[in-house]
């Protein structure tokens, strides 16, 4: 923590897929504005940390403690209510709703602020230019920037990322990350799930390392010793 | 053969497409529920019947013409059908497919035996007056029941609002999204189990206006219910699952193969056997042409299901 007020803090966080269990008792802190990276080789639990998060995983009370509030009972939709977005991995959008009903429904039940369909066009102008088009005959990119808009439009205080880049180019995964530099510009906290080391410390203030489902490492994103880092997460 | 050339084919057709609109009219409950959340109400058909029951009550009780019946069944059935999604069916929606079918199978014995228990054996029906013998008559000589224009016009209006609701509305995208993916719904702030209780009240509204249509149509009793869910499943497979106007031309489909069966099929079958079976032909016809469209087009005429 860099000193600013925590935003959502994880006390021994664990979540369960059915009988297996997929993390154990994860201390996360985040502070308001702040961007952490939760890194991590294959099935190292990051991304059920994420749905942990969003509130689309049973957590029990007293793991999740949000704004002061503790939400670890709440369901997903309530979760959302109060300022949580998440972008799934994989993109998960709407198949049978065009590019622009996508975008609106992200917004339908979501808080008011500075995210409009206008602004998040402006954002991402191909979306605008394929708004009619169903979510499904957009690229890869173009689906991963639709995804991100529509977790924008509930203007969330903190916007969760489940490796964004999977499957893209690198010239849209660059373009994706330097979208995420205006995002949170805007005030908005995030986390930032990736696989790759580099492109996730380089948009990060700090990171968590996950290993085998539970905290192997943090520190600040910058000056850290790169052979830790690989340890922590390779789990050599 | 002589009758054959006295068909009125004009009039045989367009009653028989007219009549279809109520199929469709029973069809869109079923395939509401089943679209949204993937369930087969198997209780759909004494519901109906259920629906009719109660605009006789209300018809009893104020003297009203039973059209007018439709202000109350419709919001008392939008209600019945929140409840019986809250209180019982959002409990059985799962992986599996199988629990809300047995649920809803209960549902549909408790509802006979209950319609059995107060209201007897007795068939009944809903007297609308002049409007049931009503004609007009339309160029080219074609005589056109009054009646069976107002439920073709009442199906048609149906199929339009709720194409409305789904393609043009707040609510309808979230039940288009909820189709798609109950999971990521959820993550973009819908609330599924209270969305589910929202498609079964609409989908019991619509299933009391078309109740009320058929109860002044046709006599009914507390077992009609059986045949009634099953013009509905026809009408939706014909047309092609998830497929708004596919159901209506299902149920047209099913409408003017009955009216053929009982006016041509039927007569032309008791010539051959030299005995009288006209009348059974007419719902026999129905079944065979689904059952026709079933191995010529599996999926309907117009499909739209994705999974």
């Amino acid at each position: 923590m860099t000193g600013t007020a925590s935003l959502l803090r994880t006390t021994a966080l664990s979540a369960w897929y059915g009988d297996f269990q997929a993390i154990f008792d994860i201390d996360f802190e985040i502070g308001m504005g702040e961007t952490v990276a939760v890194i991590g080789a294959n099935g190292a639990g990051k991304s059920t940390f994420l749905r942990a998060l969003a509130g689309a995983l049973d957590t029990r009370p007293g793991m999740l403690s949000y704004d002061g509030n503790d939400i670890g009972h709440l369901p997903a939709h309530e979760v959302l209510r109060r300022g949580i977005a998440l972008v799934p991995e994989g993109r998960k959008l709407f198949q049978s709703l065009s590019v622009e009903e996508n975008l609106q429904i992200g917004g339908d039940h979501g808080r008011t602020g500075p995210w409009t369909l206008k602004r998040v066009f402006d954002l991402f102008p191909v979306l605008a230019e394929r708004r009619v088009q169903p979510a499904t005959s957009l690229s890869g990119g173009q689906q991963q920037m639709c995804a991100i808009g529509r977790a924008l439009m509930a203007n969330p205080r903190l916007l969760l990322c489940d490796e964004i880049s999977l499957g893209l180019a690198p010239v849209i995964i660059r373009e994706l990350y330097e979208r995420l530099v205006t995002i949170a510009a805007e005030g908005t906290t995030l986390v930032i799930v990736e696989q790759d080391i580099n492109r996730a410390l380089e948009a990060a203030d700090r990171f968590y390392c996950f290993q085998k489902g539970r905290v192997s490492l943090q520190g600040p994103a910058r000056g850290f010793d790169r052979q830790a880092i690989t340890a922590a997460y390779f789990g050599l | 053969m002589s009758w054959i050339s006295d068909i009125d084919w004009a009039g045989v057709l367009i009653q028989g497409a007219l009549i279809g609109g109520l199929y469709a009219l029973f069809a869109i409950g079923l395939s509401l529920a089943f679209g949204i959340m993937r369930l087969v109400n198997i209780a759909h058909g004494d519901l109906i019947v259920l629906c009719a029951y109660v605009a006789m009550i209300v018809v009893n009780a104020t003297g009203v013409h039973p059209l007018w019946s439709i202000a109350v069944v419709v919001p008392v059935m939008f209600v019945a059908g929140y409840l019986m999604q809250r209180s019982l069916l959002n409990f059985t929606l799962g992986p599996s497919i199988l629990p809300p079918l047995l649920v809803t199978f209960g549902i549909s014995v408790i509802i006979q035996n209950v319609l059995l228990e107060v209201f007897g054996a007795d068939t009944r029906r809903l007297n609308a007056g002049a409007m049931e013998t009503a004609s007009i008559t339309l160029p080219g000589d074609v005589t056109v029941g009054v009646f069976p224009l107002v439920i073709f016009s009442v199906a048609l209006l149906s199929l339009g609002s709720l194409q409305y609701l789904l393609y043009r509305t707040k609510l309808g995208r979230a039940f288009r999204a909820t189709s798609d993916d109950a999971g990521t719904a959820e993550l973009v702030g819908i609330n599924n189990r209270h969305l589910y209780c929202v498609a079964m009240g609409i989908a019991m509204a619509f299933t009391a206006l078309a109740a009320v249509l058929f109860s002044i149509r046709t006599s009914f009793d507390p077992s009609s219910g059986a045949i009634n869910l099953i013009f509905a499943f026809e009408a939706v497979i014909i047309g092609g699952l998830g497929s708004l106007w596919g159901t209506l031309v299902g149920g047209i489909i099913l409408g003017v193969s009955q009216s053929l069966g009982g006016s041509v099929v039927g007569p032309l079958v008791s010539d051959l056997i030299g005995n009288p079976v006209a009348a059974q032909w007419q719902i026999l016809t129905g079944h065979i042409v689904f059952i026709i469209v079933l191995i010529v087009k599996p999926d309907g005429l117009f499909p739209r299901i994705r999974d």
